[in-house]
């Protein structure tokens, strides 16, 4: 095995041998991390990347002893500053653990107690790892909650976690974090529940305390993006292994390993847009308890041959400091390497804009939820979640709804479902005004339009079977009079199961025995079942994998072209709305900002807010960018700002946006901007 | 026939429950997520002894759940059959000897004299001496030889007690090797090395130390009780380890009937509340609230009290005593249930408030489903785990709770045997100087095994249907990675 990279003569701060962690599940033994080697120089980040299940977080759990019940560490050495951390005692590593090393994990809402002040909080590490009590320990958090960039740090160390926004949240993990001075900062998805004006904010801030404490930060994420924008070395696992190991600028530009080529290739994006398929990776991660012959990636991997399934690689050099597991860099291999693959993009792009009646016509929609105190109940005031939106879909066309977290766009998507109830505005579908529905003759209108929900875990029942959660569409119509006859149901299940790329056997299966993505291909077959014209796509994707999101959003693109389903598609993924969408809405606190085709909105945006959103989102293409910065976070939608909702954080605002909100108004290229600034 | 068979309807209901038993465990085998759950019961070795300790309850109370009523001898001038007008169960018979050797009054466990003294005549003298007991000793002629045949009869019983267990563990492995094709010594060693096994297997060495325990104690025991009383005998001289084994179907009756009474009541209303809502909930919790409020023994002594006076006044009802007796219990768990579903209520709402925003009822609704439908399809199974936990929990309570009551006079009716009125009859036995201690001990011994193997076993169900449960690595494992 070649050694790792030796760019500096300084001793590495973080030394990891063969570190094997396992976990002793019911199935047997598995391997969540086999045999990782790396190093990592103060001051330098290694972001470590890789799918869910591949043993990232492991990783992290096994580097600070804070493995689950069922796991523990059977091999190998983490030195830190040259100091074994394997063998250290329990007590000893408490001492280690928020001293020389710290980590902030993916959920910023419940890694910090609810019933403490941010105080109490940060004051425990420092009277822990730094022996400051009292006012020394009040100056020095406040100093802390500062250098994360908490405005009004003073008064804010005595609030509780609820009286902070999410970003908020993270910034006091990271003063937490930073509280006992450590030397190594794991940190585990630390912005993937953020919003990514949020998430621009929390990374900006991650660069500039590494470089003036000189930290070493091991980076856990899946986003590629993230990476780009913050690693200066990339590490890529695959099923418990290091597969590639790179500097930033060599991974990104040439990735070695077929695993990573595939990765690069399914990320959705504009210049693929309308050119069919993004590539996908067939199959699954390996359960972790197999015992692995050879690669663990050959099944999966287009350029296997004979040798991956036998012989385990090894490291072999890919130049630049550049190392990688795979056959195919072996010397003896060249000639294989220089043989292109055979990949090409078949489908051709269809989707013909047609023209005429829109099949979903949303006129000044608002939902109103109102807010109740006191004994009595009364109304105090009202929650704008939706505050007049309106929007046009037709048939076999993509609308894109994006904006930030709590700004009210499922809540549209239920809306218009009437699973919430509008308070005022109409929806026509097919020229039915949904709204004025009775129960009855909105069962059979049901049929019409269905919904795809964000989280496959949730979605479906556990208790039921596949055949059933799918069948129940059309059973729950058939009893109120409309659909097929008796005996066609299972059938028809069948049909669906195969139509989302599902094997008909597994109809009699539990939900648990499938993975993310096929979950997700069951809640589309139950949607499809009733044969709707919309499909409501509450963030499909957004829970899963970006090889399985490929696999989700080719199917969705597939099942447009064939059946021509309209969509309403809902997420914050900005890359996703530039492959997959027609047009686009962009949604703040309850109101729609700027809509229009999809390719003018996002290449060139008018709003200011649109032009804030596209900016804060990582690219791996040109990672360098300054993106724009948004200060602050979303405003409640209890109490919106007056006129334009926008105007607090606006770069640009005037006076006159703090007074008057703007009216939806046609400017040229062919779309509707809220603007007053904007040139019409 | 020497017999009529009686079926009270206490009996048809536990036999009715027995089968419920057995169909849920059907419904278990063949739902996978159920079938899971009980398999992590059966792979820890505490809920797999409780068990045991339960089944050997379990049976000692369906045993007592057979009624019959003997024929009386053929009478004179009298044709047709007669029957005693007592009712006995198979219990009874098999332990015949127990309930018909009475003695006169209190004697000590194991005793051969009573234990007051009592003026007799020996040999034209009037003494004041303890008698010897009409049963407990009376094979002994020499009273030295008591302790040496204790010592026998322990041996002896220990003995035959052991070999029975042998014979049954013996064809229970046989059977397993026989299922597994595996050979018999090999399935020996995995059942008592588990460890050695590839997976995590049933704890079948817990169930059959637990049985050897039990078949101990038992062998021993039937060995004295040939020749003793056991456990003594209380003040009208009846053996107290026949009352203690009648006991246990009261207790078990009370644990189990009632929840029938609040399964029912809290689901339905828990579901109601959660789900609907506004009005429903508001009426819902208004009725548990209030329920809540009122003391519980207050509630259960004003019932039980009006109970009894509408039975008393029609004692036409009742054929006989056991008939009679039979049907307040029933009342008792009745009133038990009405006034203890509020929790599992409050439970359920809880949780069905979260379930109904989860995304697969969403999309139920999406389809226009039926509230109705999305009730007993996406909500309730969803629950069925917190039933199950909560009726194990709820088992030992409502035994001591019965225990509870029929101490202070409102409980089961007092022919009946229940653990409380052993207690309430110990009660003033206690202050008598020396002191009768065995009826209070033997009720304590044997509820406190019932109620502790009940709630280590609940404990186990509630951890194997937590979906946040972990195994924690195996210590040999850890070991070997060290």
């Amino acid at each position: 095995m070649s050694g790792p990279d030796v760019r500096s003569a300084v001793a590495p701060l973080l030394e990891v041998r063969g570190l094997v962690a396992e976990l002793d599940t019911p199935a047997g033994i598995a391997r969540a991390v086999d045999g990782l080697d790396f190093n990592l120089h103060a001051g330098e980040t290694l972001a470590l990347l890789g799918e869910s299940g591949c043993g990232k977080s492991m990783t992290a759990g096994a580097l600070m002893r804070l493995l689950p019940d069922v796991g523990y560490i059977a091999g190998g050495s983490v030195r830190l500053a040259g100091r074994e951390l394997t063998t250290l005692t329990e007590a000893q590593m408490r001492a280690s653990r928020g001293g020389d090393m710290a980590m902030i994990f993916q959920e910023p809402g419940t890694s910090l107690n609810p019933v403490l002040t941010v105080l109490q909080q940060i004051g425990e590490v420092l009277r822990t790892h730094r022996g400051l009590r009292g006012n020394a320990a009040r100056a020095r958090a406040q100093v802390l909650l500062e250098a994360v960039g908490i405005p009004d740090a003073a008064r804010r160390l005595d609030e509780y976690p609820f009286q902070f926004s999410g970003g908020m949240k993270q910034r006091v993990m990271i003063a937490m974090a930073l509280a006992g001075e450590p030397r190594l900062l794991i940190a585990d998805e630390p912005t993937t529940a953020l919003d990514v004006t949020i998430q621009a904010q929390v990374l900006d801030l991650l660069v500039q305390l590494q470089r003036e404490r000189g930290m070493a930060v091991l980076l856990i994420t899946h986003d590629l993006g993230v990476v780009a924008r913050m690693a200066h070395q990339v590490g890529v696992m695959y099923a418990g292994h290091l597969i590639e190991q790179a500097p930033r600028a060599a991974f990104f530009g040439r990735p070695a390993h077929p695993y990573s080529q595939l990765l690069f290739e399914a990320l959705p994006d504009a210049s693929r847009h309308g050119r069919g398929e993004l590539a996908t990776i067939p199959g699954s991660v390996p359960p972790l308890t197999t015992v692995f012959a050879g690669c663990r990636f050959a099944d999966r991997c287009p350029k296997a041959w004979s040798r991956c399934s036998e012989e385990a690689p090894r490291w072999h050099d890919a130049g630049d400091a550049h190392r990688v597991r795979c056959h195919l860099y072996d010397r003896a291999e060249l000639v294989r390497l220089h043989n292109p693959s055979v990949r090409e993009a078949s489908a051709e792009a269809s989707a013909s804009a047609t023209s005429g009646a829109p099949l979903l016509a949303v006129r000044d929609l608002k939902v109103h939820f109102p807010i109740r105190r006191g004994v009595l109940q009364r109304v105090v005031g009202q929650v704008r979640a939706v505050d007049g939106v309106s929007l046009d879909i037709r048939a076999g066309r993509t609308l894109a709804l994006v904006g930030e977290s709590g700004c009210g766009k499922t809540t549209v998507g239920k809306a218009i479902l009437r699973l919430i109830e509008p308070t005022s505005g109409s929806v026509n579908l097919d020229g039915q005004d949904v709204g004025a529905l009775s129960k009855d003759a909105l069962r059979s209108l049901r049929a019409r339009m269905q919904m795809v929900f964000q989280d496959p875990y949730g979605s479906l029942n556990p208790r039921m079977r596949v055949g059933d959660i799918i069948g129940e569409g059309m059973s729950a119509l058939r009893r109120s009079g409309k659909g097929g006859e008796d005996g066609e149901g299972e059938a028809a299940v069948r049909r669906l199961m195969a139509q989302v790329g599902l094997r008909a056997d597994m109809a009699d299966r539990y939900p648990h025995e499938f993975s993310g993505g096929q979950r997700q291909r069951i809640a589309i077959a139950r949607a499809l079942a009733v044969q709707p014209g919309l499909i409501v796509c509450d963030e499909p994707t957004s829970a899963l994998d970006v090889s399985v999101q490929a696999q989700i959003l080719n199917l969705l693109g597939q099942l447009q072209r064939d059946l021509g389903l309209a969509y309403l598609f809902i997420t914050h993924n900005i890359s996703v709305v530039e492959h997959l969408a027609h047009d686009v809405a962009v949604m703040y606190l309850g109101r729609i900002v700027e809509s229009g085709p999809v390719g003018d909105v996002l290449g060139s945006p008018q709003h200011p807010y649109t032009q804030a959103l596209l900016s804060a989102v990582p690219r791996i293409d040109d990672a360098q960018r300054v993106a724009q910065k948004l200060a602050g976070d979303l405003p409640s939608p209890a109490d919106p700002p007056s006129g334009c909702h926008f105007h607090p954080r606006c770069p640009i605002a005037q006076p006159r946006c703090r007074g008057e909100a703007p009216k939806l108004e046609p400017v040229p290229g062919g779309r509707v901007v809220a603007c007053w600034l904007v040139p019409r | 026939m020497d017999f009529k068979p009686v079926l009270l309807w206490s009996d048809i209901l536990l036999w009715a429950m027995v089968a419920g038993c057995v169909a849920l465990a059907f419904y278990c085998r063949r739902q996978d997520y159920l079938r899971r759950a009980w398999r992590r019961v059966g792979e820890s070795g505490v809920a797999m002894a409780s068990a045991t300790v339960l089944a050997a309850f379990v049976s000692i109370g369906l045993l007592d759940s057979l009624h019959y009523q003997p024929r009386l001898p053929a009478q004179e001038g009298k044709t047709g059959v007669q029957y005693a007008p007592e009712v006995l169960s198979a219990l009874d018979a098999l332990v015949a000897d127990l309930r018909l050797n009475k003695e006169k009054t209190y004697s000590a466990p194991l005793a051969t004299h009573a234990f007051a003294r009592e003026t007799m005549e020996r040999d034209g003298v009037q003494t004041r001496d303890y008698p010897r007991l009409q049963f407990g000793g009376a094979h002994l002629d020499d009273l030295t030889q008591h302790g040496s045949d204790l010592a026998s009869r322990a041996v002896s019983g220990g003995g035959y007690g052991l070999l029975l267990w042998a014979v049954v563990v013996g064809i229970a492995i046989g059977l397993m090797a026989l299922s597994r094709g595996a050979l018999y010594g090999a399935t020996c060693r995995t059942v008592w090395r588990p460890g050695t096994a590839p997976g995590r297997t049933v704890a079948w060495r817990a169930v059959f130390v637990t049985l050897a325990v039990l078949a101990l104690i038992g062998g021993v025991t039937a060995g004295w009780a040939g020749g003793y009383h056991v456990f003594g005998t209380d003040k009208v001289g009846q053996d107290v380890l026949y009352l203690s084994l009648k006991s246990v179907r009261t207790a078990l009756l009370i644990g189990t009937l009632t929840t029938l009474v609040t399964l029912p009541l809290a689901i339905a209303l828990g579901l109601i509340a959660g789900f609907r809502g506004g009005w429903w909930d508001d009426a819902i919790q208004y009725v548990y609230t209030v329920l809540n409020s009122i003391p519980g023994v207050l509630l259960i002594a004003a019932m039980v009290l009006m109970m009894q006076v509408v039975i008393d006044t029609h004692p036409e009802w009742f054929e006989t005593a056991a008939e009679r007796a039979d049907a307040r219990l029933l009342a008792l768990c009745f009133i038990l249930g009405l006034t203890s579903w509020t929790g599992l209520c409050r439970l359920m709402r809880a949780e069905t408030m979260k379930l109904r925003e989860l995304d697969y009822v969403q999309a139920a609704r999406a389809f226009g489903v039926s509230d109705a439908r999305i009730m007993a399809r996406h909500i309730l199974p969803n629950l069925m785990h917190i039933v199950l936990i909560a009726l194990v929990m709820d088992f030992s309570g409502l035994v001591l709770s019965e225990a509870v009551l029929s101490y202070i006079g409102i409980g089961v009716d007092t022919s009946m045997n229940s653990f409380g009125t052993m207690i309430n009859a110990a009660r003033l036995e206690l202050s008598r100087e020396p002191v009768v201690w065995w009826s209070l001990a033997a009720a304590f011994v044997l509820m406190l095994a019932l109620v502790l193997a009940a709630n280590l076993f609940a404990d186990a169900v509630r951890d194997a249907f937590d979906p946040r449960f972990q195994w924690r690595a195996r210590r040999t494992l850890k070991r070997a990675a060290a």
